[in-house]
């Protein structure tokens, strides 16, 4: 496969394809998606309510399982994974970022960052640099201690950005992470997460709505009910940012 | 520890539902401590009673008298060391409210074999001198403020008539559990009375009250009492006095099968309110377990966080319920000391409270525990916004 920013592919799906039941409807949501996300990119999956683009995320991310097809990230393929394998392949290698933040209330925006890194073998101290990097790197330092409620949306979405980034996993997934901030906010978060990828070399994976959102990824993708497309509406290039 | 931090800052999030839930525990946890303190005071006489002392009594039921002639062939069995009489008396102090035991004894007997009741050398023989004597219960006397030397009259119920006694003792008990709500008094006194008033009635005894030389013998000495008045016109029964004893409590079992009926129900009442309040819980945090699941968090983390929450809720409830019992039981014992001469909180029954609020966690925890450690990721998820 080809490489759309020169680099190997870090996600190689291939034929995937997921419905839902509803009753006794089956409703296909992804039908036969084969693409190649290179490592380093930074790709907008746009489309319609309901056309699967969180779907396709989800999968990409491991927190659902396809019906075909296969999805391997970073040479692993997780579609063989079992749910405890995938917990730990999660926690290992892929960020979260959220249309809601999705930050526990009763912690601090300290602990909040903290939280994944309970999972590793990390001495409290070595959590604590970690997390304060973090923080330094969204620009949080002051704020370690406020709790979501004493922040900003766009304060609360950089707690989770640092959340994301703090087990240093290389692939971020963001599911509408500007959908519910103003405009300065969004713009804020999204050069964030463009410097996460010029930076730190992370691959993101944003689904948005938002056009302008969109603007900031190198790479778009449209899906139309379950159906990869290029910006013009023709079938996707297998081969993101070919 | 982490984990420890989030379970209980998650417990108390909502400050006015844990509360209500925690003050809703406690208050089932001092009723159930309560009703089982009360349970357990039932069998106080019983376990008061001692494992050497026998009851005889008429063989069709305790209202129907003995012969007084009784006593000295049961004083001849082997293995007897003294023995005493009585009657109960069932008079009336002022009005049926002022309840408490009082029986007619042969006084001297009587002493011997009640060592727990402790009396003075010299009140003891003003008792022992005076016929018309009486002696009483701390307890009771601090209850109606009486002093030696009193006047107490009591309205007969089974013996009619004003009967007037003259306080000659006021006794304590041994230990903290001895009856001291009681008046006794001359069994000659009744038994002249009667002779006067009512001559059928005279020289009965309501029972006999037998003191073996060694508990082990009590068995022996029973089948050889009751033998000897076999086919008589008045066949008796001996039995240990704990048998006697419980044999009242028996009478009122219905009334005590209620009480546990009750105390019990009041703990599954609690269970499903703090059921129904996990359960609010754990759906508005359906959102939060599916975040930290696709942090990598596995679904015994998440059954951890909810369980404890639970835990955490109910053993804050039962120990507040456990300190609020001891002040609600010095409360019944001081204003309700007619009624209940003792009301300590037993160990066993504090155990049985931090159980009944375990119990309530685990049950209230269980439903909401299953839901959060297996709800898919992506359905979580869903539910925010």
């Amino acid at each position: 496969m080809g490489m759309g920013n020169g680099k190997p592919p870090i996600v190689e799906i291939a034929h995937l394809s997921k419905s839902y039941r509803r009753g006794s409807q089956t409703i296909p949501v992804l039908e036969d998606i084969t693409f190649d996300i290179a490592d380093g990119e930074f790709l907008a999956l746009m489309g319609p309510s309901g056309s699967g683009k969180s779907t396709l995320l989800n999968l990409i991310a491991g927190i659902d399982k396809a019906d075909e097809g296969t999805i391997r990230v970073g040479g692993v393929d997780i579609t063989s994974l079992s749910e405890r394998e995938l917990a730990a392949w999660r926690a290992a290698n892929v960020g979260f970022i959220f249309q809601f933040y999705n930050l526990m209330p009763v912690l601090t925006a300290f602990e909040n960052v903290e939280l994944p890194l309970l999972l590793t073998g990390l001495s409290r101290n070595e959590r604590r640099e970690h997390v304060e990097l973090a923080l330094q790197l969204v620009g949080l330092s002051d704020r370690v201690d406020h709790y979501p409620a004493q922040l900003s949306g766009g304060q609360q979405q950089r707690v989770a950005i640092a959340r994301a980034v703090v087990s240093d996993p290389a692939i971020l997934v963001a599911d509408e992470p500007t959908g519910d901030l103003d405009r300065v906010s969004a713009g804020e978060i999204l050069q964030l997460m463009d410097r996460l990828v010029r930076e730190f070399d992370k691959t993101i994976i944003m689904v948005t709505h938002d056009p302008r959102a969109a603007e900031k990824a190198r790479i778009i993708r449209h899906l139309e009910k379950g159906i990869l497309t290029d910006s013009d509406g023709q079938p996707a290039s297998p081969v993101a940012g070919s | 520890m982490f984990l420890l931090k989030l379970i209980i800052r998650n417990a108390f999030r909502h400050k006015l539902r844990s509360i209500l839930t925690v003050v809703g525990i406690a208050i089932a946890i001092i009723a159930f401590g309560l009703l089982s303190t009360l349970v357990g005071l039932w069998y106080h006489g019983v376990e008061a009673s001692s494992a050497s002392r026998l009851v005889t009594r008429n063989a069709i039921s305790l209202v129907f008298p003995l012969p007084l002639s009784y006593k000295d062939r049961i004083r001849q069995v082997p293995g007897v060391k003294t023995v005493s009489y009585g009657n109960w008396f069932g008079g009336i102090y002022i009005d049926e409210k002022h309840f408490f035991a009082n029986e007619a004894m042969e006084p001297k007997s009587f002493l011997e074999l009640y060592p727990e009741f402790i009396l003075t050398p010299e009140q003891k023989d003003a008792f022992l001198r005076d016929r018309k004597g009486c002696i009483v219960g701390k307890r009771l006397a601090d209850t109606y403020g009486w002093k030696i030397g009193d006047l107490i009259t009591l309205r007969g119920t089974i013996f009619p008539g004003q009967w007037e006694f003259v306080l000659r003792g006021i006794y304590r008990g041994a230990e903290k559990g001895t009856e001291e709500r009681a008046l006794f008094f001359h069994w000659d006194y009744l038994n002249e009375t009667l002779k006067k008033t009512m001559p059928r009635r005279a020289d009965q005894v309501g029972f006999y009250m037998i003191d073996v030389e060694r508990p082990e013998l009590a068995a022996e000495v029973s089948q050889a009492v009751d033998a000897i008045f076999k086919n008589s016109l008045a066949e008796t029964l001996t039995e240990t006095e704990k048998a006697f004893q419980l044999g009242f409590v028996a009478m009122t079992e219905a009334i005590l099968v209620a009480i546990q009926i009750v105390s019990y129900v009041v703990i599954v009442i609690i269970m499903v309110v703090a059921a129904n309040t996990m359960a609010m819980t754990a759906r508005e945090r359906i959102a939060e377990y599916a975040t930290m699941k696709t942090l990598g968090f596995g679904g015994w983390h998440i059954a951890g966080i909810v369980f404890g929450e639970s835990i955490v809720i109910a053993l804050s409830g039962g120990l507040l319920g456990v300190a609020l019992t001891f002040p609600a039981a010095q409360w019944i014992q001081v204003e309700l000391a007619q009624f209940f001469p003792v009301f300590t909180i037993a160990p066993l029954t504090i155990a049985l409270d931090i159980l009944a609020a375990l119990a309530v966690g685990v049950v209230a925890g269980i439903f909401p525990t299953w839901r959060g450690a297996t709800i898919g990721i992506a359905e979580g998820l869903r539910r925010i916004g």
